[in-house]
């Protein structure tokens, strides 16, 4: 589904993502973990499509596809989705209007004909019951006067109503008491099948006792310094980075060692 | 983002004005210039009664005497009025019995602006009065008014069938003393809508005015009043555009409404005047004065506008909270762009004890405009308890135009309370990103954006005015992102 070969990006001349190698298959969930700084938001947000970051080396291919030839919103028609790790507000569009907007953009894509009001409240009010938020929310505008837990609750309903093939939750974990870390994990349990991928971005293990990632890897310095499964993001927690900056410096000094 | 801006920044100063067409009827008009004579020459042809060309006569005489102010925040160019048509009528006189009568052009031209002048067409039940460059063409639904007792028809006819309401009322809340243009719009008005609502009426549907300008060279003077007897309501709408002319037409209209004991009046505007070209070239000088006074007690006046035409706007509808707990509110989105200016806001004059105010002004700039907010709150003495609460905010999209608030306050009452909100912003990059992010283009980002500022203005709205205004918002800021 997605294959980043030797990604590099830098932003005012600094060099944030330093190489990336990375492959998501259909059906797999992958977790990135690592340090504050390493890269990790970048990387999102340069799958995402944001012009701020400039991309000076390598691909991103996405379904066969030259994944950075396309604008923001093609990306997203064609199935991508970023859980922005700090959510944008816009006053006075209601969030139903901004989402009946989104929906309908994703079926012209697929040239399909828009949702009738009521269909669209419908299925509204079937994903707002997957990721148990308040039924008011959608009156509100765009995550004008959220909490921070009502906003990470609004952008996994967000991926609820527009399905995408590749999801990429940033921190969506972050800053959430631990019910409403359980409602966002559950949400994207349910929403997981075999044709569709999952990215998550996270600081701590935690969120991954919901979540059970295929694969963990660490992004260190604007590299993937190392790959593992499930057992790995407990070795993280308990020994925290120290060791793989330790190990990765070393290594970037040619030395091959193990701590 | 700035390669994208660029390029939707084009596109948007490539945009079409819609309604700038012109028509291909026969036209009378008077020559150029202004003097006594034309004065006299207009009230001549208006078939008026002695009264009416002393109180012109007397404008005419007073105006000669003033300066234009220099005052507001707008670069206008000189006026040549001697290089102006102040009179202009299609040539087919104005008194139709049946729709068959009128000009097959100039319905036809209705039909392109989507104005129903045919009244089994209509369906939304407005009744509309229509003003083509100096002379009302037809009223509908007024035999329907009449039933109610409700007067309803175009200022001329109003000079000769109720001389002695328009003798009582015209000029009582824009003297011709007022100002320059309101001097100069009771020399030479041409028409206008004039509408009475009697005692306790409540007008069952929306009136409503298009004014047109077709010839050129010519100015439009037109002249609007409104009376809401005791405890009477009635809500009335204005549209206006313009043929795209390569010189600037001057629009100097003036607009009283008096609202007696318990009376409401809501009066709306959607001015789309042509604007001009891209290069500021053309489009029409909008000089307006528009004024309300809640002379009962209990009365309530509310402004609502939606300004997006014109090369210069230079208005500030206001109230006058002459009764005790009368009630004034202005709403109002002011959009400029290419070489657009705007002076714009409003006057709220609060003279009766527990008077209240609201002002809600969204300001959005682009191109190379200038969109300036001017708002007065004045509490006079005897005031006892009076509120105001204003809201003026400004949007900015791209970095070459400019949003200033002048807002203007004096209070003569410790009792008053006054707020005032304002804020600027621009179209953060960050929103339309998040916008794309789920699918919807930068285009149509901007639209939803805009549309969710502007939505406390266009909720006032009448129904179909607010679909109206709302598409009319779109096509003047086609992309134009900050």
């Amino acid at each position: 589904m997605l294959k980043i070969t030797n990604l590099r990006t830098s932003i005012n001349g600094k060099e944030i993502l330093k190489g990336i190698d990375l492959e998501v298959k259909a059906g797999e969930v992958h977790a990135i973990m690592g340090p504050n700084g390493s890269g990790k938001s970048t990387l999102a947000s340069v799958l995402a499509g944001r012009d701020i970051y400039e991309v000076t080396e390598g691909t991103v291919e996405y379904e066969g596809e030259d994944l950075l030839d396309l604008t923001p919103e093609v990306r997203a028609r064609k199935g991508i989705f970023l859980g922005f790790q700090y959510p944008i507000e816009i006053p006075g569009v209601s969030m139903a209007s901004f989402l009946r907007t989104a929906v309908n953009e994703h079926r012209k894509f697929k040239a399909l004909a828009p949702l009738s009001a009521s269909d669209f409240l419908k299925i509204m009010r079937e994903k707002k019951e997957m990721v148990e938020i308040d039924s008011n929310l959608t009156n509100r505008s765009v995550n004008e006067g959220f909490s921070g837990g009502e906003k990470k609750k609004n952008e996994i309903f967000q991926m609820a109503l527009l399905e995408p093939k590749l999801a990429i939750l940033d921190e969506t974990d972050s800053g959430l008491d631990i019910d409403a870390l359980r409602i966002v994990a559950n949400g994207v349990n349910k929403l997981k099948t075999a044709e569709n991928a999952t990215i998550v971005i996270t600081h701590y293990q935690r969120l991954l006792d919901y979540i059970v990632p295929d694969f963990v890897h660490v992004l260190y310095n604007g590299r993937i310094v190392k790959t593992g499964t499930k057992e790995l993001a407990f070795e993280l927690e308990e020994r925290g980075y120290d060791w793989i900056k330790k190990e990765s410096d070393l290594k970037l000094n040619g030395e091959d060692v193990k701590i | 983002m700035s390669e994208i801006q660029d390029d939707i920044l084009n596109e948007v100063t490539s945009g079409e004005y819609k309604y700038g067409f012109v028509s291909d009827i026969d036209t009378e008009t008077i020559p150029k210039g202004l003097n006594e004579d034309v004065v006299r020459l207009i009230s001549l042809k208006k078939n008026e009664p002695e009264f009416m060309l002393e109180f012109r006569l007397k404008a005419f005489r007073f105006w000669q005497t003033m300066k234009m102010p220099k005052w507001p925040h707008l670069k206008i160019p000189e006026i040549n009025y001697q290089d102006i048509i102040f009179y202009a009528a299609p040539r087919q006189q104005a008194k139709y019995a049946s729709l068959d009568e009128v000009d097959p052009e100039l319905r036809a031209t209705f039909d392109k602006l989507g104005i129903p002048l045919d009244e089994q067409k209509i369906l939304s039940g407005v009744a509309v009065d229509v003003v083509m460059d100096s002379i009302s063409v037809k009223t509908t639904f007024k035999e329907t008014l009449a039933e109610l007792g409700i007067i309803f028809c175009s200022m001329s006819e109003a000079v000769k069938e109720y001389p002695d309401l328009v003798k009582k009322y015209l000029g009582t809340v824009v003297p011709y003393t007022d100002n320059y243009f309101a001097a100069l719009n009771s020399a030479v008005f041409s028409d206008g809508s004039f509408c009475y609502i009697p005692k306790g009426v409540r007008c069952p549907m929306e009136l409503s005015t298009y004014f047109r300008i077709n010839a050129a060279n010519t100015g439009q003077f037109e002249r609007t009043l409104l009376i809401a007897d005791d405890e009477s309501y009635v809500s009335y709408l204005e549209g206006c555009t313009a043929p795209m002319r390569d010189e600037n037409q001057l629009h100097a209209a003036v607009v009283e409404l008096i609202a007696m004991e318990r009376a409401e009046i809501k009066y709306s505007t959607v001015q789309n005047w042509y604007p001009g070209d891209k290069n500021g070239k053309g489009g029409i000088f909008n000089f307006v004065t528009k004024r309300g006074i809640c002379k009962g007690n209990y009365s309530k006046i509310s402004w609502t506008q939606v300004e997006t035409g014109s090369a210069i706007t230079w208005k500030y509808p206001s109230c006058i909270l002459r009764g005790d707990h009368t009630t004034g509110e202005f709403y109002s989105v002011a959009v400029t762009n290419n070489y657009q200016q705007a002076d714009t806001g409003t006057k709220m004059m609060h003279i009766g004890k527990n008077s209240k105010s609201r002002i809600v002004s969204k300001g959005i700039s682009a191109g190379r405009s200038n969109n300036s907010y001017r708002g007065l709150v004045k509490v006079m003495k005897n005031a006892e308890n009076a509120r105001n609460f204003s809201q003026c905010d400004s949007l900015l999209l791209g970095s070459k135009c400019g949003a200033h608030t002048f807002p203007y306050i004096e209070v003569d009452n410790q009792t008053a309370k006054i707020e005032h909100e304002a804020t600027t912003s621009k179209i953060g990059e960050d929103q339309i990103f998040y916008c794309n992010q789920r699918g919807i283009s930068t285009e149509d980002a901007v639209g939803l954006i805009v549309n969710g500022y502007v939505r406390e203005v266009i909720n006032q709205l009448p129904m179909e005015f607010a679909v109206e205004a709302q598409k009319l918002l779109q096509i003047s800021l086609e992309g134009s992102v900050g």
